[in-house]
């Protein structure tokens, strides 16, 4: 589609796009360029020379156990949050999509969780489950765990999922409560006069037209939890203990910044750039698609 | 659905306490822990009843800070998160609606090029080009500023697509209109489109700058100052003390200080903030 009625001019419409412009080449793309660059160098370990080595830093990459753990790690946090977060979201919708007294006021408490911060919610977390203080953990001794998550790191890798989903909760539930009013009531009535119990209303009915959010907040998910997990993770284990809550992105800015290995670190952040443009693309053919439903 | 109504409504009402109570706990015990002595909760005694300390923990954390890892005091550390939220949100409106307008309303050579490389952004977040992002404004003398917090993260694809969206079911009449006024493309802009956007910009506002106050990962690798250092990284360097025992209730009102724009933006303007969340996911 485009405008019939515009503008005639030579420099105006340039002046216009040039602050966004200029912003995008230095910040995006100059950056993006050099991590391409960088990840087919090699320094050495003064910095004084670099040296052109095609693929190395890549071989290497994936020659090394430790970096296909963390691939498998961030997938399974991925899964973890996405599943958790989004069942408790679609019961939570479910139940305020009803016409219930005071329903608006369930809305906003419901909402909230979306404005804070990853940190903060990692500070939150770790404190009410810290080994010594927290006010959880006593109930995990009496209940005779031995809850160290500083020291055992499957408990640590539930502790980033559990908070990572909390936060999570209340963005899905306002895409689920938008997806379910836009199911039209009349077929749910049919299916009541066609004698089908709620529950099985439920899973014939509306969670088949609710696919497409699903799968939509499915995408959202997975990438929030590669990218935005980040704040979370390093205020509450630093990715330890050892490299148990580790993600991609954890990892680049680890390598990089402590271990130095800058060539290592941008062929990762080459991979992880060639993964969110995969989950975009994705994303994309499907919002395409819902717009022409 | 004319079954048993009564009770399932009564489930209902059930769930949706405890999922508000599973969503509210975590703040709850932050809120109490932040009225309590230190040494009770270092303890592990804390009690889940708010403490009698609620004024004295708070004036230290606003104006004095931590007796042991930075010392700044966290009022400062706000305005630091103001200024950084508050610029990339007007930054990224305003760089964001005048790209849309020169796209839509001009026929320019390259003008589909510069809207794809606007439009491919979106696929380079900020967390995989750290380095050399960093590098770059380095090289600007930029570290430890305003400007270097804000204008790496300024760029908006999504913006500048609801925009030129918008743009388009704008009537060309109103443009014909305002040519027989008259009227060339700025003062179009200024006197028509501007004022019709308003909501849009509202609503966009409002993620955005929810989004400006919660950024970690680079102010955490551009801001060495104690000064600069925005809240959200206050509250990583106190949790990191070695030489003392964390003080967990300045920690705490710390996270509750964090929390309470943001959140407070969210319940005050609900209906801008869903209407934009819904769009700018679009």
């Amino acid at each position: 589609m485009q405008k019939q009625a515009i503008f005639q001019s030579k420099l105006l419409p340039y002046a216009l796009v040039a602050p966004q412009l200029a912003i995008v080449l230095i910040f995006f793309y100059w950056p993006a360029v050099q991590a391409v660059i960088q990840s087919f160098l090699l320094q050495d370990a003064f910095g004084l020379s670099t040296s052109f080595v095609w693929f190395e830093n890549y071989v290497e990459l994936f020659g090394d156990p430790a970096y296909f753990e963390t691939i498998v790690r961030t997938f399974v946090f991925s899964f973890a949050i996405a599943a958790s977060s989004l069942s408790v979201a679609l019961l939570l919708a479910v139940m305020a999509d009803k016409p219930l007294r005071g329903g608006a006021v369930y809305r906003t408490l419901l909402i909230w969780p979306y404005a804070v911060a990853p940190p903060v919610v990692g500070v939150l977390w770790v404190f009410m489950l810290h080994p010594s203080l927290g006010v959880l953990s006593r109930y995990l001794r009496a209940a005779g765990i031995e809850w160290n998550p500083l020291l055992d790191g499957d408990q640590a890798a539930t502790l980033v999922i559990l908070a990572a989903a909390w936060k999570q909760i209340s963005y899905n539930f306002l895409f689920f409560l938008a997806g379910l009013a836009s199911i039209p009531k009349s077929v749910l009535e049919a299916a009541a006069i066609d004698g089908a119990r709620p529950m099985r209303r439920f899973w014939t009915v509306t969670f088949p037209l609710l696919s497409p959010t699903i799968f939509f907040l499915l995408v959202v998910n997975i990438v929030y939890a590669f990218f935005d997990t980040f704040g979370i993770i390093d205020t509450m284990t630093r990715g330890g203990p050892g490299t148990s809550t580790v993600t991609l992105v954890y990892k680049v800015y680890n390598d990089g910044l402590i271990g130095g290995n800058l060539g290592g670190s941008a062929a990762q952040s080459v991979i992880l750039m060639v993964m969110v443009i995969v989950l975009t693309g994705i994303q994309f053919r499907f919002v395409e698609r819902k717009v022409t439903y | 659905m004319v079954e048993q109504e009564g009770f399932r409504r009564y489930v209902a009402h059930i769930v949706l306490w405890i999922g508000i109570a599973i969503v509210a706990f975590p703040v709850y015990v932050a809120i109490v822990a932040s009225t309590q002595d230190n040494a009770l909760i270092a303890n592990g005694q804390m009690s889940l009843l708010p403490g009698g300390h609620f004024f004295e923990v708070y004036y230290q954390t606003i104006f004095v800070g931590t007796s042991g890892s930075t010392r700044e005091p966290v009022g400062n550390m706000m305005l630091n998160s103001l200024v950084m939220a508050l610029l990339i949100a007007v930054g990224k409106i305003a760089i964001s609606i005048i790209s849309a307008y020169a796209i839509v309303y001009f026929r320019f050579p390259f003008r589909m090029p510069i809207f794809w490389i606007i439009f491919i952004t979106l696929m380079l977040p900020v967390e995989v080009r750290i380095y050399p992002t960093y590098k770059i404004v380095a090289d600007l003398h930029m570290l430890d500023s305003y400007a270097g917090l804000a204008l790496p993260l300024i760029a908006s694809a999504t913006a500048t697509l609801l925009f030129r969206q918008f743009f388009m079911t704008v009537p060309d009449e109103l443009l014909e209109a305002s040519r027989i006024d008259g009227a060339g493309p700025l003062r179009f802009f200024w006197d028509t489109l501007l004022p019709l956007s308003r909501t849009n910009m509202a609503a966009l506002f409002v993620i955005l700058f929810i989004l400006g106050w919660n950024q970690y990962l680079w102010p955490l690798l551009i801001t060495t100052r104690d000064d600069m250092q925005t809240i959200q990284i206050g509250i990583r360097k106190m949790m990191t003390t070695n030489d003392a025992l964390t003080e967990w209730p300045i920690v705490m009102a710390t996270a509750v200080l964090a929390m309470l724009p943001p959140v407070f933006v969210v319940v005050a303007m609900q209906k801008l903030f869903v209407r934009g969340l819904v769009e700018t996911e679009k």
